[in-house]
């Protein structure tokens, strides 16, 4: 085994294949080897039935947070359909596996190629349009979706919605939280990790580059448009992937709960968790779930307790109110998200406890 | 000019005498809405020349480069480079084909370092495919080695080891035309063009920059077009000269006919007549 690097006084590098890896010391792989190590052996075991659904639900939107994050983060171009997205997803996830019978490990990939080639096809207005244009083209598309789950009843059931039957993996039942949540952060894991790689090659760059100045990546020879379609795809990949497994888990699904506030969750998952990073992805994945069950809970125990009399239907729309000045205490105050506040966290406990 | 510091191994003599260059502009004409820009030009670089374009504000200098590189569509009037027309392909397109250039108002990534600016320029000679890059296989990360040990070869080049991690926002002027210089020769240009780049720099720094593109002409035998304003530079290092005033070719030539014609003396001089 080779000799561990931490590299507490600085990081002296020998050749260009170091300045590649993702950690930059042994320290992070450690650590992070570790936590994965904890996160699988003990949560689910020591996590009661609500709080193991949380997690779950945690970790499908961080996969579809990822996502998002690559096309707005790194390439800037604002989506307003991603909810819509993660909705076809789940769709094509349930109607692959009622309609053909598909087994479990194939219909989440095809959930998520089949969405991938609506969101290229959503992506096309990128052509001509940029910023708040682009935006707009992207809500119409979430409303065209909607109406078009709701509508082609044939295909899904209209406001019945489908039931899903059960996972099967390998021969193994899938059923419970537990089950799942070896499934969804496995999934998330490697997801995690293909994010990474792609933001670390030319199509991260190009991206990054796209966002940056697109006349200046033009002349670098980045064929501009194909990029905007890629970052659509990829976006929508992990969309409708996470949208497969989440039909998976939920059994049966309508079409409901993918309506904008989905697509503005997820956005404000994005700019809380930090533009541009995908554990900030992660990061706003958990705050945003978890802050939606706080204020639910919140919100259950007024209405119920009855301390404030009367008032009881005005205090439901709290949590649309807490949410949106949660975003706005973020843009104000740490504009580039937790990621960066995580950062700084990191560094301060750099030389800990032997700071100068 | 002997090279003091080695030759970068992409303008090796083997990768140079590949490199064809071929430029013909054939009676190209643009206008914006009744503003001739240009009208009827007719021009042409060869392989290994250092051509100059020359002209007061408003000739249409840069409306040229940006017709040669896909950035403006012309009325009339064809391109060829390599004798296939480009005339209306776009700019990504021209690059792959080997028509590198830096632009007049800088377009570098303030946000990222000097080598991913640079980087980015080796987009077009990256081979692997997305799946092997999603994955970082072991193929992905010896090309991207590779491309790093192109671009410090660029970097040494230009003298740029200090800044190779600094962001390009935080650099003075002249060094970000160095940049915008090493991130263009990245992208292994048959013909190189630059708009403008001793604008804005110092006594120092246009030499530097004199001497990078001496080496690069003379001794890698690098085409290039230049557009410059400075007269001394351009009289002293260019082969051949073109002279463009309200959008029309007014003279073409070696250094000594350019600084003889007495129509050219008239565009930047004015004419003796009127004073």
């Amino acid at each position: 085994m080779r000799k561990l690097h931490f590299h507490p006084c600085g990081n002296f590098r020998e050749g260009y294949e170091q300045e590649l890896t993702i950690y930059e010391t042994d320290f992070g792989r450690t650590a992070v080897f570790l936590s994965l190590v904890l996160l699988f052996a003990l949560v689910p075991v020591i996590s009661g039935p609500y709080v193991l659904y949380v997690i779950n639900i945690i970790g499908i939107a961080s996969i579809a947070a990822i996502g998002l994050n690559i096309l707005v983060g790194y390439t800037g171009q604002i989506s307003l359909g991603h909810g819509a997205f993660f909705g076809v997803g789940a769709y094509a996830g349930a109607i692959f596996a009622t309609a053909l019978h598909v087994p479990f490990w194939v219909a989440v990939p095809c959930a998520g190629l089949v969405t991938a080639l609506i969101g290229m096809i959503f992506g096309i207005p990128s052509v001509r349009l940029k910023g708040l244009y682009l935006t707009i083209a992207t809500l119409a598309g979430q409303f065209i979706i909607e109406y078009v789950l709701v509508h082609w009843e044939t295909l899904t059931k209209g406001t019945m919605g489908i039931v899903l039957p059960k996972a099967t993996l390998f021969g193994i039942s899938l059923e419970g939280d537990r089950a799942f949540f070896y499934i969804i952060f496995l999934s998330l894991i490697l997801m995690t990790y293909i994010a990474v790689n792609i933001m670390r090659t030319r199509y991260g760059r190009a991206f990054v580059a796209i966002r940056d100045n697109d006349q200046a990546a033009e002349g670098m020879g980045i064929p501009i448009f194909r990029y905007k379609l890629l970052a659509f795809a990829i976006s929508s990949f992990y969309a409708g992937f996470a949208g497969a497994i989440w039909a998976y888990y939920m059994i049966s699904i309508t079409t409901e709960p993918f309506n904008l506030g989905l697509s503005v969750e997820y956005l404000a998952m994005v700019i809380i968790g930090g533009m541009g990073n995908i554990a900030g992805s992660i990061f706003g994945a958990t705050f945003i779930t978890v802050l939606n069950e706080i204020l639910r809970w919140l919100t259950d125990v007024f209405m119920n307790t009855g301390i404030l009399q009367g008032v009881e239907l005005s205090i439901a729309p709290i949590r649309e109110l807490a949410f949106g000045f949660t975003i706005v205490l973020f843009i104000l105050f740490e504009p580039r998200g937790l990621a960066e506040v995580w950062r700084i966290i990191r560094s301060s406990f750099r030389l800990w406890p032997f700071s100068y | 000019m002997k090279s003091l510091r080695g030759r970068p191994s992409i303008f090796s003599t083997a990768k140079q005498e590949q490199k064809t260059a071929d430029l013909e502009v054939a009676r190209l004409s643009l206008s914006f809405g009744g503003v001739m820009a240009l009208s009827e030009i007719d021009m042409s670089v060869h392989a290994g020349e250092l051509f100059a374009v020359i002209g007061p504000n408003g000739a249409g200098k840069t409306s040229l480069l940006n017709c040669i590189t896909g950035y403006y569509r012309p009325q009339s009037g064809k391109i060829f480079f390599n004798n296939e027309d480009i005339t209306y392909l776009p700019p990504h397109e021209l690059v792959r084909r080997g028509i590198g250039r830096t632009f007049q108002n800088i377009e570098l990534f303030p946000g990222m370092t000097v080598l991913s600016n640079m980087l980015l320029a080796r987009h077009i000679h990256c081979e692997y495919g997305f799946g092997f890059a999603s994955l970082f296989t072991p193929s992905v990360r010896r090309e991207e080695v590779a491309h790093r040990h192109i671009l410090e070869e660029l970097i040494d080049f230009l003298e740029m080891q200090p800044i190779r991690n600094q962001l390009v926002g935080s650099l003075p002027y002249g060094l970000r035309k160095r940049v915008e210089l090493g991130r263009a020769l990245a992208l292994e240009p048959n013909i190189l063009i630059l708009d403008e780049p001793f604008a804005g720099m110092n006594l120092e720094e246009k030499e530097d920059m004199v001497r990078f593109l001496v080496e690069l002409n003379e001794g890698w035998k690098q085409t290039m077009i230049l557009v410059e304003h400075d007269m001394s530079i351009v009289m002293s290092i260019s082969k051949r000269i073109m002279v463009l005033n309200f959008g029309e070719k007014l003279a073409e030539g070696t250094v000594d006919d350019i600084q003889d014609n007495t129509e050219v003396i008239k565009a930047y001089l004015g004419d003796e007549s009127t004073l």
